[in-house]
């Protein structure tokens, strides 16, 4: 089973967004980065179905030469491959990208390397939440596709993947090669071993340069909503505190 | 000019995310001088005989509808799907009832919303952000070849193919002002920071049937639906939620707060850390990748208030922080907060909530 494991990185945000002075981008000079959360679930769903089924699977991410980091954290996860598709730090959109990608998937199935079986992205990007990567490139390659899925099991040249909606259950039969976006919740990431994080350090990274390409929807500028709260009216320290708050529990008639 | 909106169900009625989708669209068309017309999508599949052949789709279509072969003509059937009155009250004179196959098929949905498009030279197809919603519009700007602009909270027409939009990052932490140029506009709407506004002045709704041409290719990755799931209390519906976060410290911590939350008729809510600490299950996680809620009550212990967990309970009506940490970030988005730690002020709320009880 080869597999292609998408990832994006982004500002590890934390209390609170920071724009920056031209508010065109999210200040991070305060803050490192990370992969967007349902991205490191679809790394880790990727090295456990090659765990049980062998073969390998390659980390992808699309940005700036610093996002060879986010491909060495989930090398260290267990993936056994990482390709960077190097851009010079412009912000793609998700037109552009899933072009990138899909162009990445076919040049390895036309190189005469084992082509991907599964491809796995994140159900959305923590930071821009475009929603449509993942079923751009699934169609650029004709690939049958589908997003927002809990729960993965593969079997002879198929795919059961499941989701929630609306409280109930939807399953959905794939057959293979196929793109499948997966959200927090499908699986409990581990944490990088010692000896992972070591080979991730020591890993080759291959490297190739897409060109960019100009989007329909283009941003303007960045900003914060207007705060709706100030802050909080203290009811009190510690369990004196208690009387005032069984107080506005009942002012607020959530006591029965 | 022909702003389309597709509308999803709420049982018979219409889910209260398209409602808000509704409204957003009727402010764009209204930009541009035009209307909105509803597009709901027939629930058997079909309407009348006509249109799928032999392959059995639209074959279960007798159903409570009374749609399929042998039942009502294709608009009697069409008119049965819709829930008119609803789209009235939200300024829709025209609705199409689209026969996409049985069942729910993204890209078939998405096939269906670009014909449509065409025919009727609709100049954008707004949906609601939600699971639905963002799948087909996303399948149907790879289909169109036309950028989507998600999460939107406003939009408006400037120009023939130009439009201006506000739309959300970081699940709602972050604005983007954005341009879109595009022959045909497609959004989302963020559903929770866009009011469902009803409208009065259309009386009746004019309703037609559509008959796209559905390949094979497109319905082969379809839902099958499995019995609805049991449970106590919905996260997402809970009318009062009491949230544990890192403060709670362990997975032991978290029996007290349950034990409250059953007093107070709700639920347990956790952050993310506790999910990936494995301490609580991610069914419980409150946040941009986990439920969003909107109790009438959020009480937050031990929870810092990153904004991916803010993101998931803004829509709370009163948040009650308890946290040792005067300025966390939670404090300056919360109603009330009692500095302290909550392993000493939950169960000495729990004993004052059960004596009040006991004495009343």
């Amino acid at each position: 089973m080869e597999i292609l494991a998408c990832v994006k990185r982004v500002p590890m945000v934390g209390g609170r967004v920071v724009v920056t002075a031209d508010g065109q981008d999210v200040d991070t000079r305060m803050s490192g980065f990370t992969v967007s959360p349902h991205e490191e679930c679809a790394v880790e769903e990727a090295v456990q179905i090659v765990e049980r089924e062998g073969g390998s699977v390659t980390v992808l991410t699309l940005g700036p030469p610093e996002a060879a980091d986010q491909l060495r954290d989930m090398l260290a996860l267990g993936a056994q491959h990482a390709l960077l598709l190097e851009t010079d730090g412009r912000e793609w959109g998700p037109v552009a990208t899933a072009a990138a990608i899909a162009g990445a998937v076919t040049r390895r199935a036309d190189s005469g390397e084992p082509p991907y079986d599964l491809l796995l992205f994140g159900n959305e990007a923590a930071d821009t939440g475009d929603y449509q990567v993942a079923i751009r490139v699934a169609h650029a390659l004709s690939l049958p596709v589908v997003s927002g899925i809990k729960r993965l099991s593969l079997a002879a040249g198929g795919a059961q993947a499941s989701r929630e909606y609306c409280g109930m259950q939807e399953t959905y039969e794939l057959t293979l090669p196929a793109v499948v976006s997966v959200k927090e919740g499908i699986n409990l990431p581990r944490y990088p071993s010692l000896p992972g994080r070591l080979r991730a350090k020591r890993a080759k990274i291959d490297v190739f340069r897409p060109d960019w390409q100009p989007e329909g929807l283009r941003k303007t500028g960045l900003r914060l909503p207007q705060e709706t709260s100030g802050r909080a009216r203290i009811l009190g320290s510690g369990v004196d505190a208690v009387p005032a708050l069984v107080a506005l529990l009942d002012e607020l008639g959530v006591l029965s | 000019m022909t702003v389309l909106c597709l509308v999803e169900r709420d049982g018979d009625g219409v889910a209260d995310a398209s409602l808000r989708a509704l409204s957003l669209a009727r402010e764009l068309a209204a930009s541009a001088g035009g209307s909105v017309a509803a597009v709901v999508f027939s629930r058997s599949g079909g309407f009348g005989s006509g249109g799928f052949g032999s392959d059995g789709l639209g074959s279960d279509g007798a159903g409570p509808d009374g749609l399929g072969s042998g039942g009502a003509g294709p608009d009697g059937g069409a008119e049965a799907d819709v829930p008119e009155r609803e789209l009235a009250a939200f300024g829709v004179a025209d609705a199409y009832v689209v026969a996409a196959g049985a069942g729910y098929a993204p890209a078939a949905w998405a096939r269906g919303l670009a014909e449509l498009a065409v025919t009727c030279a609709a100049a954008a197809v707004v949906a609601a952000a939600t699971e639905r919603g963002s799948e087909v519009l996303a399948h149907l700007g790879a289909l169109t070849g036309q950028p989507v602009a998600a999460n939107c909270t406003s939009a408006r027409w400037i120009a023939p193919g130009y439009w201006e939009l506000v739309r959300q990052r970081w699940a709602g932490s972050l604005l983007e002002d954005a341009a879109l140029e595009a022959t045909l506009a497609l959004l989302t709407v963020a559903a929770d920071a866009v009011p469902a506004q009803p409208v009065a002045g259309v009386a009746g709704v004019n309703v037609q049937a559509f008959q796209p041409e559905i390949a094979a290719a497109d319905l082969q990755v379809r839902a099958v639906e499995s019995a609805e799931r049991s449970g106590g209390v919905s996260l997402a519906t809970a009318r009062v939620v009491v949230g544990g976060g890192r403060g709670v410290g362990g997975p032991e911590g978290f029996e007290v707060l349950e034990e409250l939350a059953g007093l107070l008729g709700g639920t347990l809510g956790v952050s993310r850390v506790v999910t990936s600490q494995g301490w609580r299950p991610h069914r419980q996680q409150v946040g941009q990748t986990g439920t969003k809620i909107s109790p009438e009550l959020y009480l937050a212990c031990g929870i810092s208030g990153a904004i991916q967990h803010m993101a998931g309970c803004l829509s709370a009506k009163h948040i009650v922080a308890v946290n040792t940490d005067p300025d966390a970030p939670i404090i300056a988005h919360a109603d009330y907060a009692v500095i302290g730690d909550l392993s000493q002020v939950i169960p000495a709320l729990v004993a004052a909530i059960r004596d009040r009880a006991g004495a009343a």
